[in-house]
Order: structure tokens, then sequence, then C-alpha cells
């Protein structure tokens, strides 16, 4: 347990130092979202009613960001040689790793979605469906980068291979995490019915990246 | 204090394959605690690979590593977990510094964070007392990126004494040291072999410590 809450904290603390991941995470969340509106005009009935998946499609983006650092890094200078020694399973590190790197990437999104939303037109209802669904829903995305950036850890230009891997993972997550967020504004759909999905794809992939990504690890770094 | 039994590292039939190409095959030796095998051989012999191998960080092709008693604590311990594996890179984050790096290989590589001595090698270091013994109590606060490489190889030399284990997996430890650390190096490798541990280390020099064996690595056509 020392051990896991050391590592959490070594992470936590490059992160900070580094300076980069979750700034430059939201700045480009922040790009992505001006962007829009610039190339769509200024219908502001149809930027609230695209808002949500506009936010859920740069949240998508953002993680992929720094993702190829989350195990890349680690891999090169040799450290994961350190982390495959040390007497904790490497599942467990592997979803430490996870958590660490969604508190400086994934948080912050979260945080900022609701201040994003107001620049789409959303309403009040929409902001918080944005925001929850983010908050279920980034775990996962994390999750599913993490297999994506295990996978090319050992490929020196793995960094444009991860999107390809990851975003056809992410489908699920996005078609729930939209659809629940833009039930929340209004419409036919409950918005409970699609965040429950959302909530059990997010789940599924906490349970199921440990051991994946763990997997390839040990697999690629041979 | 009774002295534990000493520690036997046991290779028998060890086999190992690189990109499909076999590097060794049917290596088997066995080395007892406070001895040093100096794995020597030329560019390619398979020295890191045999290295990489014991850490267990390397899936061999055939045979065995065994290290024997087992754990006390963790019987079931593999050998790459009582290992301690320093490679040729130093696993250093530029932007952290060196007590940052000892603090978190402390927790992670000592075993359960308890201060007492397990079988072989001496009991484990704080991170000042280790960054003092490598001669870097100055640069404990300093980020990785302002030190020197043999600085840097000192600091991945002082994760060896911050946490007990007692085989050192040690490949070309020496790379970038100047000759005063070369000294300290000879100096924490006596010490650990003197409290019963083990030694493996991949070298082209002499280790400079007595009653070193070595074994030859041959490159295979």
């Amino acid at each position: 347990m020392g051990a896991l809450w050391a590592l959490f904290r070594h992470d936590l603390r490059l992160a900070r130092r580094i300076g980069g991941g979750g700034t430059t995470g939201v700045v480009f969340f922040l790009c992505l979202v001006t962007v829009v509106p610039f190339a769509v005009g200024p219908d502001l009935n149809l930027l609230s009613r695209i808002g949500p998946a506009i936010l859920w499609i740069a949240a998508l983006l953002s993680t992929l960001l720094g993702l190829d650092r989350l195990f890349g890094s680690d891999h090169e200078d040799g450290s994961l040689d350190l982390l495959r020694t040390a007497g904790t399973p490497l599942e467990l590190v592997v979803a430490v790793k996870c958590l660490a790197h969604w508190c400086t990437t994934g948080l912050p999104l979260v945080l900022v979605s609701p201040v994003f939303g107001l620049m789409l037109a959303l309403d009040g209802p929409s902001l918080g469906g944005v925001a929850a669904t983010l908050l279920v829903g980034t775990p996962a995305l994390t999750c599913l980068g993490a297999i994506g950036a295990a996978l090319t850890v050992s490929l020196r230009r793995g960094g444009l291979l991860l999107p390809v891997l990851v975003i056809p993972l992410a489908i699920p997550v996005l078609i729930f995490g939209v659809s629940a967020a833009a039930a929340a504004g209004g419409g036919t759909v409950p918005f409970v019915t699609p965040f429950l999905a959302l909530c059990g794809l997010t789940l599924l992939a906490l349970a199921g990246t440990p051991f994946a990504a763990a997997a390839a690890l040990r697999l690629t770094a041979e | 204090m009774t002295r534990p039994a000493p520690l036997t590292l046991a290779v028998a039939g060890l086999a190992a394959e690189r990109g499909g190409r076999s590097v060794f095959a049917d290596l088997s030796f066995a080395a007892r605690g406070g001895e040093a095998l100096g794995v020597v051989g030329r560019n390619g012999a398979g020295k890191s690979t045999l290295l990489r191998v014991l850490a267990g960080l390397l899936r061999p092709a055939a045979g065995r590593v065994a290290l024997d008693p087992p754990d006390a604590r963790d019987p079931d311990a593999p050998v790459g977990e009582r290992a301690h594996y320093l490679g040729h890179l130093d696993a250093l984050k530029p932007a952290l510094t060196p007590l940052d790096h000892l603090e978190a290989a402390a927790a992670l590589l000592g075993r359960g964070g308890g201060r007492g001595a397990p079988s072989g090698g001496p009991a484990p270091a704080t991170p000042d007392e280790a960054l003092d013994r490598v001669a870097l109590g100055h640069a404990a606060d300093l980020p990785c990126a302002t030190l020197s490489a043999g600085q840097r190889r000192r600091v991945a030399l002082a994760r060896l004494l911050v946490a007990a284990r007692p085989l050192w997996l040690l490949d070309e430890p020496s790379t970038a040291l100047d000759l005063g650390s070369q000294a300290v190096l000879r100096g924490m490798m006596r010490d650990h072999l003197a409290a019963g541990g083990l030694i493996v280390a991949a070298t082209h020099g002499p280790l400079g410590l007595d009653g070193t064996r070595e074994l030859r690595l041959e490159r295979r056509a």
C-alpha cells in the first residue's frame, strides 16, 4: 500500500514539475471548443444543440494528447524495468499510474467543461449533464488510452499510432456520453438510461485495463 | 545475532533468445552469498541479456533461476523481486531530484517499507544516508537534468542502498564514474558481500574485488 501511494505521489510530482500534463490538455480543450463556432458559424441554436458533442469530442482528443508519455518515458529512461522488479504486481502499478494520469489530465477537463460549455450557449441542465458524463466517462477514455499506450510503448513513433488504436475503442463511450449529456438538456430519452450504460462501460474499462495494459507491457517491453 | 543460511543463486540450463536468435544456451552456474560473479565477454556475447533474464525482465527460452533459501517474509517472491537491477539506463526523470527518486525507490523496491534487514545484504539506508554515501548530499534537491552523467550514475547506485535486496545485478556499473566514485562503488559492493549478499556484474574491466569469479560468455556464431 505504501509503495502504491509513493508511486502515485511520484507521478503527481512529476506531472507538476514538468508542468505540461493538465494545463496543456486544458488549453488544447479550449482551442478545440473555440474553433468549432468559427467553423459552423454563430448560430446559437445549432451550437447549443451540438454543444455536448463538441465538448465530448474535444475531451476525447485532449485525453489522447498526453497518453503516449504514460508509459513511453518510463520505457525510454529505464524506470519501467524498476517498476517491473518492484514487489508490487504490475497490474496495480498500471492502475495507479492511470489514476495519477487521470487526476492530472482528465479531472481538469471535467472541472473546466461547464465554463467552456457556456461558450457554446449550453443551458444549465446541459452544463451539468456534460460535466457529469465527463466525470464518469473520462476515466474510461484514460483506461482505453492506457492499453494503447502500453501496446505502443516500444515504438519510436507510437504517439501517432496511439490515436488510431484508441479512437475506435472509444466510440461506445462517446455514443453513450454524448447521448446522456444531450438528454440532460431535454428530449425524449431520460438522462439515466444512457448514463447508466456509460457507467457500465467505465466500470468495464476500469476492471479490464490493468490486466490488459500490464500484459501488453510485459509482452512489448521484452 | 545468528547468521541466516547463506544464499545460493542457482542457474540451470538457461537459454535466451533475442529476435528469434539464440544468444546463449545451456548455461549453468551457481554463486553463494558473499560471492561476486563477473560476467565477461565480447560485445554482443549476451551479458546484458543474461542480467535481464536473471532479473525476470526477459523470459528465458529454457532453464530456471532460483535464489535459495526463499525470502522469509514472502516465500513465493520471484528472483527479480529480490534483486536490484541496474541497467545501462539510470531511470531518472530530468525534472525530479535525486531525493524524489530515492524516496520512491525505497517505497517501491523495499519490502513493506520495513527497515529490518532481510537475509543477505546490509540494512537499507535512508535516502539522505545513501546520497551521502555516493557523495551527492549537496545535490539532493537539484533536478536531475542539471547533473552530469557520472552524478546521475551515482544516484542510480544510491538506489541499491535504500532498499535491501540480496542479489545485485549490475550492468556496467562503473560507466561514467570517476576514480573516486569507482572506489565508492567498490566499497558498496564489499559491504554488500560482507553482509552475505550476492553480486552478478557485467563488466569489461576488473571489478576490483577479491575473490571475484569469472563467468565467460562466448559469442555464438
